[in-house]
């Protein structure tokens, strides 16, 4: 494979694609499929077979089209026409429309120009909703692989590193250094072999998005990380992604051997000297393995538990040799910013949080699912206006980024923009990209002890801070939703928080104690609430301490 | 080192052990391959047998207690065969706001199990998960590996009493005789 064959596949793609007056897409990623999208894709092809519309209408799966709320979603003609809600019966309805032009019922009718769609700005999400995510032709025909075969034929690897670096790019998984940076200490780090690992580990929960790119667009991942090999010196490269995404695993694995039968992966790639293999390792269900000295021991086979930084796997990290890891949504990233400068991406964002963020909505929002935003919009823009706001006429009350790592952010602070250094001024993080909006009917203590109840149970046990130290807090947590702590017991839990969050080895528990302390900063009237009045406002918990004295 | 690990035999005839040495062959029978043996193990059998564990460890060149290790520190591996049905409750943040307590709830109202346990007569397991990446169909289920979306109390404990009368392993047996 060289260039030239690669612009013949797009090209040809591209003209037979064109033969088709209609092209009706059909959303098969796991949101969808969960509610039988791939039943409505047979539904539709036998209903145009049966029409003899081969030759003018063509069906199409395609990736997360974002909106998962109202799925299975279905659109037509460049996205003019979008279907919502549709079951195998909407099929012959579908094709009157898009064919005849007839008006389809209102119940799935869904209005394209909406907010949610239209104040999105697609850089990852560039070709989820778009192409078949089984076809690499179809990735090849909206410029796939021209990236990396730029880059190999005309970049030097620190040429490949300038264009990162001038990019701004920061680590999409949530602690935000700065993607050009970690490449650079790879590429100088000195050693026979290197490894390029992407973590595909997305183990916060309420957070969806690595998801849906492996499961909509896999191809953009492996062609981020194989220029990511070429730029730092390395020839093998890993995906560690959680075995509790199989329908991602399985379009991970196809991709790989389509890239494989393609030269696009594997020795000689495009005919030159560099050769990238990359292989899929499955992780087994433990939060910890996000992080990246932990998942690296897991690649190696044993217990998912971190060590000590440094030595930083840049210098030392698989198997001891200089190690880059990035998440999936950083190499996501990498094609476009190759394809169009590193300048171009610089020029969308905030002064320091460049390009854009896939968040993942969900919780108490209308229209939970799939965003993808300029880096600096506000978090009530985002919430109201593409999530469209709380139903059922409900109050917003905190919005939770960053999972169990992050903090709650109450409505003063709706109006801050989003970036890595503002959120983190509220006491929250970026994180990997889950949003979690919560109404009034939560109970934020209850939300508290909920994330340490995850971070003790999923403590690797290896540092005592941690192990113990989360279920101290934890305990402390649990006693207030019973109703039966003291009034010292909340300056015990402020004590705990900053001994943990400063003597824990890793950022498990380093990060540990950050939802808890948001909600002290932020709701201390429902910590008092609890305590001294044995009341819980959102009416979730049952603190029974006063009746139970009354008894006694 | 290829050597020594053929003189092993699995521990019994059962042909799906077949299937683990294969994949232990295809890593080259390297240490490091563990975790993916593990899974194609738990995937053929339905869970990590003892006999499994050891016969990993020997070919692998692993410590057995470090296999052991391995297999109880990861939360996807179970060392209990599972029931006829299972039944996995999304605990994930989005689910939990939406209600995944009170679903919880119903299902060991109505099995009388906890999570993470199975029924007597062998016929559902309850586990729960932390998040299936599922939040915009929360609160989420998984029924015998089908995703259940937005879930309700009703629609659960419904699903339950079909699971537990529907005919156990033992009676199918039974019948078959």
């Amino acid at each position: 494979m060289n260039q030239e064959d690669l612009a013949n596949i797009a090209s040809q793609t591209r003209e037979s694609d064109s033969h088709y007056d209609h092209v009706v897409k059909v959303c098969v990623a796991a949101g969808c499929l969960s509610a039988n999208s791939d039943q409505v894709k047979t539904q539709l092809e036998s209903e145009i077979k049966q029409r003899g519309l081969e030759t003018c209408c063509k069906v199409k799966g395609v990736g997360c089209m974002g909106l998962c709320a109202a799925g299975p979603l279905v659109s037509a003609d460049a996205n003019d026409r979008m279907f919502q809600n549709v079951s195998p019966a909407d099929a012959a309805a579908i094709i009157n429309c898009v064919v005849e032009n007839k008006p389809a019922p209102p119940a799935i009718v869904m209005d394209s120009k909406i907010d949610f769609f239209a104040r999105q700005e697609k850089i990852v999400l560039e070709n989820c909703g778009e192409i078949d995510p089984e076809r690499i032709e179809d990735y090849i025909a909206s410029d796939g692989y021209e990236a990396l075969f730029h880059v190999i034929t005309k970049l030097k690897p620190l040429g490949v590193i300038e264009q990162v670096t001038k990019s701004g790019l920061r680590g999409r998984g949530g602690a935000g250094f700065p993607t050009g940076l970690k490449w650079t200490t790879v590429f100088k780090a000195a050693g026979q072999r290197k490894y390029v690992i992407c973590n595909a580990d997305e183990g916060d929960p309420g957070a969806f998005m690595d998801r849906s790119v492996l499961e909509s667009d896999p191809h953009r991942v492996l062609e981020g990380m194989a220029i990511a090999g070429y730029a730092v010196g390395a020839d093998k490269g890993f995906i560690y992604c959680r075995a509790e995404y199989p329908l991602a695993v399985k379009r991970l694995r196809t991709a790989i051997r389509q890239a494989e039968n393609h030269g696009l992966l594997g020795m000689n790639i495009g005919d030159t000297h560099f050769d990238f293999k990359i292989e899929v390792r499955l992780g087994a269900g433990a939060f910890v393995c996000g992080e990246e000295t932990a998942l690296i021991a897991s690649i190696e086979g044993g217990r998912g538990t971190p060590r000590p930084r440094p030595p930083f796997p840049a210098q030392e990290g698989l198997w001891g040799a200089p190690t880059l890891i990035n998440n999936v949504e950083t190499f996501a990233n990498i094609p476009p910013i190759i394809r169009r400068g590193g300048e171009w991406f610089a020029s969308i964002g905030t002064e320091k949080s460049k390009g854009t963020k896939v968040f993942a909505l969900a919780g108490r929002v209308k229209n939970t699912g799939l965003i993808e935003v300029p880096m600096g919009m506000t978090l009530r823009e985002i919430i109201f206006k593409l999530g469209g706001g709380i139903p059922e006429g409900r109050r917003f009350k905190a919005v939770q980024s960053g999972g169990p790592s992050g903090g709650c952010v109450p409505e003063q602070y709706l109006d801050i923009p989003v970036d890595y250094d503002s959120l983190a001024s509220v006491g929250s993080i970026m994180g990997s990209g889950g949003m979690i909006v919560m109404d009034e009917s939560s109970c934020m203590v209850d939300v508290a002890r909920f994330f340490m109840e995850f971070c003790m149970s999923e403590s690797c046990g290896k540092c005592v801070p941690c192990r113990v130290g989360t279920t101290q807090m934890h305990g402390i947590l649990q006693r207030i939703t019973e109703g039966k702590s003291e009034e010292h017991d909340l300056e015990l839990l402020q004590r705990l928080t900053g001994m943990v969050r400063s003597a824990s080895l890793c950022g498990l528990g380093q990060t540990a104690p950050n939802p808890t302390l948001t909600t002290l900063r932020y709701f201390m009237d429902e910590y008092r609430a609890h305590i001294e009045e044995g009341r819980c406002p959102a009416g979730v918990c049952h603190p029974v301490k006063a009746e139970a004295e009354v008894i006694a | 080192m290829v050597t020594t690990a053929k003189t092993i035999s699995p521990p019994s005839d059962d042909k799906r052990w077949k299937i683990v040495e294969g994949m232990m062959r295809r890593h080259g029978y390297e240490p490091y391959a563990l975790i993916e043996v593990l899974h194609t193990v738990q995937e053929t059998f339905g869970f990590l047998t003892d006999e499994g564990l050891r016969y990993v460890a020997v070919t692998l060149r692993v410590p057995y207690s470090k296999v052991y290790g391995v297999a109880t520190f990861y939360h996807f591996f179970s060392m209990k065969p599972p029931g006829k049905h299972t039944c996995v409750v999304c605990t994930g943040t989005a689910c939990y706001i939406k209600g995944a307590p009170v679903l919880l709830n119903a299902v060991k109202d109505v099995a009388g199990i906890n999570e993470g346990e199975t029924t007597l007569d062998g016929k559902l397991s309850l586990l729960t998960a932390r998040c299936l990446g599922s939040c915009g169909l929360a609160p989420a289920v998984v029924y015998d590996g089908q995703v259940g979306a937005k879930v309700t109390s009703e629609s659960i404990r419904r699903r339950v009493h079909e699971y537990l009368e529907s005919e156990s392993e033992a009676e199918v047996q039974e019948a078959g005789k």
